[in-house]
């Protein structure tokens, strides 16, 4: 038999969290620090929309950009939260998560040999897309001592004739780092310069817990050139919904919605319905979500401080990411030991990127109750470790 | 910081100052002023803890009495609600909008014990014009905690 597979896609490596994960799942009563996902449930007025579509049959596909009403509804919240215009009907895509979002974006604008630049660490999809996409991702290694933000000296340095995208992954998993006003101001003016187009994946919007987020967008001349993502995963504690949007420029959501189309169909219409509602009347919910994880953020910063952990204070989505170099051990290292000896899975840094060596991504979707004890453990951990 | 004190503090009031300072990220000596003045102010009410009668030994029977009474000129609802919340069996006491006007809430060990408060102290009274009685047979969910059910993380142990 012929080797039927594509050698692009068998070139593409597997997600490093893979090989930890299975230790982790043959492991009984071990705490999980692990998980990309919030804790809290759906919230219920939310599911039950959902239950109520099911019950007057909303069963059949919606349009390929959506439901109008969930357009129109994701319009207005841009619009409030980031004051950022879209029209609904050829600005606005639904897609199935914020990851379908990366990857038709990528394949609707790459052609072989483009360029897309990617900051990392960051979440694990962006390169294996640009790749299937047929562009050639550039990396930059992004750095501890800049909290992990985006400089124009880094962007520089990557441009080259052949750069189309850069994707700005913030507020940013596995880090929590977040740009601010004038970080993305700086940025902007590159872009525009060298005629780029932003990704922004801003999934984690919702979350910051210093000012509220600010999209490179709404600055002046980017909105027509952003690719703005965003989805109801992370602020409404969607996951399984798998429900996301992107939102650009018509000619480009035109090119995207071919994709879509032939690809997917549309996005789920129970989640569709379901999420009008949360757009609606869901404000008070991320609120609430906002600030207890807002509270394990101020408590896990503390620990570190109490611990002597080495740690940057990320201000956004529900991650930190602490520095583990003077153990002399690696990202993966660390977390096997860490988890055979006390039980605790944590994601090493490397999972999203060679730089994220030295690091670990800790996720504090987790009760206080799971912190505290998790806390416990790395600090009896960590002292054994400076004794020997 | 008033607000999110209230609410961790809502939900669990036996959390020490050290750590509803981290929490708050304000200070200790903060914490305490806030919780001082909360107190004065008669915001905060009291420390309570809410238990599940059920898994105990103790038998406890709760009703819920709709009260109609007359209201009396100058003091409203207000003398006959005194009346009734002096009564230490009684727990809460709510003037409420609609078919009747006072709810009350009532704890003892037994059903002879409520019959007995209903038709002997409460009924006799000059304002009451009528009551309803109705008798609670499970608690699923008090003071926004939902009673015996465990949760349980339905999330895969690591996602990117």
């Amino acid at each position: 038999m012929r080797n039927f597979l594509s050698e692009t896609v068998v070139n593409i490596k597997p997600s490093g969290i893979r090989k930890f994960f299975d230790i982790v799942n043959e492991m009984k009563d071990a705490i999980s620090l692990g998980v990309g996902e919030p804790d809290f449930d759906t919230p219920w007025h939310i599911r039950d929309e959902g239950i109520y579509a099911f019950e007057r049959g909303k069963t059949f596909y919606t349009s390929n950009a959506g439901l109008k009403d969930l357009r129109i509804e994701i319009s207005n919240y841009l619009n409030r939260t980031q004051g950022i215009l879209y029209n609904p009907d050829n600005e606005i895509l639904v897609t199935v998560g914020g990851s379908e979002a990366i990857d038709i974006g990528l394949r609707a604008v790459i052609n072989p040999g483009d360029e897309v630049i990617i900051p990392q660490p960051s979440y694990v999809s962006y390169e294996p897309c640009a790749v299937l996409a047929g562009a050639k991702p550039v990396i930059i290694n992004l750095k501890a001592e800049n909290e992990f933000r985006l400089t124009p000296e880094e962007l520089l340095n990557a441009v080259t004739d052949k750069t189309k995208v850069l994707i700005l992954p913030y507020p940013n998993n596995p880090t929590g780092a977040i740009m601010e006003k004038e970080d993305l101001e700086k940025i902007a003016k590159i872009v525009i310069e060298k005629d780029i187009l932003v990704m922004s994946d801003e999934i984690y919007a919702a979350l910051t817990y210093k000012e509220k987020h600010i999209s490179i967008a709404s600055l002046e001349g980017m909105k027509e050139r952003t690719i703005l993502i965003n989805g109801f995963s992370k602020a409404y504690a969607m996951t399984g919904w798998r429900l996301g949007y992107a939102c650009a420029p018509d000619w480009l959501i035109k090119q995207m919605t071919k994709i879509h189309q032939f690809a997917i169909m549309c996005a789920p219409t129970t989640s569709q319905y379901a999420a009008i509602e949360a757009l609606k009347n869901g404000d008070e919910d991320v609120e609430t979500m906002r600030k207890s994880y807002n509270q394990r953020r101020r408590y896990l910063m503390n620990a570190f401080k109490e611990m002597n952990l080495e740690c940057f204070e990320p201000f956004g989505a529900f991650y930190v990411f602490p520095c583990i170099k003077e153990f002399g051990m690696t990202s993966e290292e660390f977390a096997t030991k860490f988890l055979q000896e006390e039980k605790v899975a944590l994601v090493p840094g490397t999972a999203f990127g060679d730089c994220g060596e030295g690091f670990l991504r800790i996720s504090y979707a987790y009760s206080l109750e799971n912190l505290k004890i998790a806390m416990e453990r790395l600090k009896n951990f960590i002292e054994r470790l400076r004794n020997k | 910081m008033r607000d999110e004190l209230l609410s961790i503090i809502e939900k669990n009031s036996r959390i020490d100052f050290s750590e509803l300072a981290v929490l708050l990220g304000v200070s200790e000596e903060d914490v305490l002023k806030e919780l001082e003045s909360l107190e004065k102010e008669g915001v905060i009410c009291g420390y309570h803890t809410l238990i599940n009668w059920e898994k105990t030994s103790i038998e406890k029977v709760m009703a819920l009495i709709e009260v109609k009474v007359t209201p009396q000129r100058g003091r409203g609802f207000d003398n006959i609600a005194e009346r009734i919340y002096n009564y230490p069996e009684v727990k809460a006491v709510y003037l409420i909008s609609g078919g009747y006007d006072l709810l009350v809430i009532l704890e003892e060990k037994t059903l002879k014990e409520i019959a007995g408060f209903v038709s002997d102290k409460l009924s006799t009274l000059d304002s009451v014009l009528s009551t309803a009685t109705h008798f609670i047979l499970k608690k699923y969910k008090d003071h926004g905690t939902v009673l015996n059910k465990e949760s349980k993380d339905e999330r895969e142990v690591i996602t990117p």
